[in-house]
């Protein structure tokens, strides 16, 4: 079952599910490759949790306005918006507190309220409430053909607009200030790259999970940067690494029941950047 | 937008690279900058001197809109925005990620930013601008290093690089000799002498007494407020600097030959 | 009131304590500006317990306690190893080590039918607070947190004047005889412990909200460190009775039939303490800090 899922035999729609995994996973390893290199990798995190909520939210208002609840882009538009809100949080409370302790706070604090409105959405036992809590670890087995789609449509779209972006992005993540003389606005960019950061969380969902996809934006990531010395070289090297990734662990969680596909993908990317560490580390000594 | 005047000293006379008028900046409980004033001349190469906490560095922020200061900045008679593809700022050292995977002359093909834009090639005349932006800082044979793996010295010329390279003629400095060797010096020196004698403006923060005279022909004296500014033979006296610095300050002779 | 003695008072008293025992060294990783350190442990107490007792096959608290205490323990040489070996960002090099452990603490749970230690990725995610109730003998998790508890605050006690020397200012701290390095790894021991035992309570993640809100919130707003730490310990006991508290009995005084879980609910309190204490603070920018 896993090779032939890892063929591309097990399915039309089991190597669709694979093809959006993979796509998911290049927009990941692109958009964790400016990321990493802004610094601001736990706030992606913090952004992943604070999905929760707003996925608790956009399914209740559906269900109270006649759904069954399940409808994507609705999950979608309700985790965006409390997502948002999250990390404008960290950035209100930064102000006040350190950066580190800021995104702990509202990471855990939302994800929190997320399991509320869950256990509240189980007790009223309104719409299809089951199985939306594997957004947490992310599943691929029984995906529809409609949801692999957007995940690889969205995880291209991502990608070409990291593509188009890629040069005022380097410019702010290695020096905001002359970024700023340059005519880029570093506040904007920043957000631009939020934004993409936040397309990743919401397309890879289904797929590794909201847990886990910091994950996903970091490892390759810092895995690729320990084999390439540019910018370009290394978001393309944490594309690949991201795909291969995402479409390995996609076809494996499809073959075998039970596994959650966020914590494959996860160790699969954490296998390449053991490897690297071995082969490359202490490169800056 | 302004158009690029070639480097005319006639010219720059009559309209001073920069202007700043009544500027002042607070923060918090902290005023750093008082209603400083000054005029620095096209074609002059000036030093902002003064005491650890005097604001020079954050002078050279605010004029360039980096920090939101009130007063009125001006450059080649304009606005400071129409005019910013005609500065180019080098930052203090260690502004930046020295492991960032970028290449020298990566960093320096940053300063062609505005004429290669969001998606323009970066063609032959472009890299060729970039390489000799690189050559005249003497770094030609390091082009593809990573940035992390130059010394601070070296490093701070491919700032320098990064600056020429924007075709700029009013260069802003922040602490250009600050923990440089020697030789980094000398070479940034010579390189900013002869961007003078093109016609280009200089305006650095410097913090050695007892090169200003022999480096620069101007000083702007700054503690919070600006003490005095001129030519260095009439300004750089022991009197003003005891104003700005305090009078217990100056043990060393070779203020007192320079002024 | 039976049924207020059984099902009601252990979990609010395991709240309670979880709550005390994170935010004792909290307040410490917070001023040390090392809060993402209590993310990163907690997330690897969940293999640490899982490979406990895969090797073991015990299923006693104490064994997997000490499992979750190495699995600390490696995580925190991991990190400072890899941050080391490749210069990175110690948030990235800490997001790659607890991702990937707690991906591996799921994968071994989920494959290796780890049901026997009444323990299941729920329970890591959600917690287990409202099955630690009174059946003819308090549950194990009560006494064992009260010892951990009442064992942080004394070691605190102890070492308060050089915890604080070396929190504030290492260097000096170094100079003037503090063994400043076993300082740091004592207080990341103290945190390891911590979080093993609020896991039982809330879950990995929740942890989180428990050793980082209360101690920030009561920073916010006290000037003093004693004060803060006071302070810390009264937001923490009420964000873990009020959120019980409000998870079991609000969704009753709605007429609702059912109960909401009390591990999100506090967290949910200890966030909107720390949002209303930044609200209160305003004033107070992180220079202060």
């Amino acid at each position: 079952m896993i090779w032939q899922a890892l063929l591309l035999q097990a399915g039309y729609n089991a190597a669709l599910v694979s093809l959006g995994a993979a796509c998911l996973g290049a927009a990941a390893g692109a958009a964790g490759a400016f990321l990493t290199l802004r610094r601001r990798a736990l706030m992606s995190d913090a952004m992943a949790h604070a999905t929760l909520p707003g996925i608790g939210l956009g399914f209740l208002v559906m269900v109270a306005l006649g759904g069954d609840g399940r409808f994507l882009p609705g999950l979608m538009l309700g985790a965006a918006l409390t997502a948002a809100l999250g990390l404008w949080a960290v950035q209100r409370l930064s102000r006040q507190i350190h950066e580190d302790a800021a995104t702990g706070a509202v990471l855990a604090s939302f994800y929190g309220a997320g399991i509320v409105l869950l256990t509240l959405i189980q007790g009223l036992g309104t719409g299809r409430p089951a199985g939306l809590e594997t957004v947490l670890l992310g599943s691929t087995a029984g995906m529809l053909r409609a949801d692999a789609l957007v995940i690889g449509f969205g995880g291209l779209a991502v990608v070409a607009a990291l593509w188009v972006l890629r040069r005022p992005l380097t410019l702010v993540a290695f020096d905001p200030l002359h970024a700023a003389m340059m005519g880029i606005n570093p506040r904007r960019m920043d957000s631009l790259l939020m934004a993409l950061v936040l397309a990743v969380v919401l397309v890879g969902l289904n797929v590794t999970g909201l847990i886990l996809i910091v994950a996903l934006l970091v490892t390759p990531a810092v895995t690729a940067r320990m084999w390439s010395g540019t910018v370009s070289g290394t978001a393309s090297l944490s594309a690949l690494i991201g795909a291969v990734c995402g479409y390995l662990g996609a076809a494996i969680s499809a073959g075998v029941p039970d596994l959650p596909t966020g914590p494959v993908i996860v160790l699969l990317a954490a296998a390449a950047f053991m490897l690297t560490l071995l082969v490359r580390g202490r490169r800056d000594g | 937008m302004a158009d690029r005047v070639p480097p005319n000293p006639l010219r720059a006379a009559e309209c001073p690279a920069l202007e700043v008028r009544g500027l002042s900046l607070r923060y918090k409980d902290v005023q750093a900058l008082e209603a400083v004033t000054a005029t620095v001349p096209a074609g002059s190469m000036t030093a902002i001197i003064g005491p650890n906490g005097a604001g020079k560095s954050t002078l050279l922020k605010s004029v360039l809109g980096l920090v939101q200061a009130e007063g009125e900045v001006r450059a080649f008679g304009g606005p400071v925005a129409q005019a910013m593809a005609r500065i180019a700022y080098v930052p203090q050292r260690a502004a930046v990620d020295w492991a960032f995977p970028v290449r020298v002359i990566d960093v320096v093909l940053m300063g062609c930013y505005r004429q290669t834009g969001l998606l323009g090639r970066i063609d032959a005349q472009v890299m060729a601008q970039a390489q000799s932006a690189l050559a005249r800082v003497g770094l030609q044979d390091f082009a593809r290093r990573q940035i992390g793996a130059l010394s601070g010295g070296q490093q701070q010329r491919v700032f320098l690089a990064r600056a020429l390279a924007q075709g700029a003629d009013l260069f802003l400095l922040d602490e250009p000799f600050a923990g440089v060797d020697a030789a980094t010096e000398s070479a940034i020196i010579g390189v900013l002498k002869s961007l003078r004698a093109s016609g280009a403006t200089i305006l650095a923060v410097h913090h050695d007494l007892t090169t200003v005279a022999s480096y620069f022909d101007r000083v702007l004296l700054l503690n919070r407020r600006s003490i005095a500014e001129g030519p260095v033979a009439q300004t750089f006296t022991r009197a003003a600097l005891e104003k700005a610095y305090g009078p217990a300050l100056f043990p060393d002779p070779a203020i007192r030959s320079a002024s | 009131m039976d049924e207020f003695l059984i099902l009601s008072l252990p979990p609010m008293l395991i709240a309670a304590l979880a709550a005390i025992a994170c935010a004792l060294p909290g307040n410490f990783l917070l001023l040390s500006r090392r809060a993402m350190l209590g993310d990163a442990l907690s997330h690897v107490v969940l293999p640490g317990i899982v490979v406990a007792f895969l090797l073991t096959g015990s299923g006693s608290g104490v064994v997997m306690g000490a499992g979750a205490l190495a699995a600390a323990g490696l995580s925190a040489l991991f990190i400072e190893e890899i941050t080391r070996r490749t210069g990175m960002e110690p948030g990235a090099a800490m997001a790659v080590v607890f991702t990937t452990m707690f991906a591996l603490g799921v994968v071994l749970l989920e494959t290796t039918g780890t049901s026997g230690v009444h323990l299941d990725v729920e329970h890591a995610l959600y917690g287990n607070l409202e099955s630690l109730i009174w059946l003819g003998a308090p549950p194990p998790e009560l006494l064992r947190l009260t010892l951990i508890a009442a064992g942080l605050a004394l070691a605190l006690r102890l070492v308060w004047r050089p915890l604080v020397l070396a929190t504030f200012d290492p260097v000096f701290a170094q100079t003037q005889g503090v063994p400043v390095g076993l300082v740091r790894a004592g207080l990341t021991g103290a945190t390891a412990l911590a979080a093993v035992a609020a896991f039982q309570a809330v879950g990995s993640i929740l942890t989180i909200a428990m050793l980082i809100c209360p101690a920030a919130a009561a920073r916010l707003l006290t000037q003093s460190l004693p004060a803060q730490l006071a302070a810390s310990l009264g937001f923490a006991v009420t964000a873990a009775l009020g959120g019980y508290v409000l998870a079991g009995y609000a969704p009753l005084w709605l007429g609702l039939p059912f109960t909401l879980s009390a591990a999100g609910m506090i967290a949910t309190l200890c966030g909107l303490m720390l949002a209303a204490a930044a609200l209160i603070a305003s004033h107070r920018a992180r220079a202060a800090l």
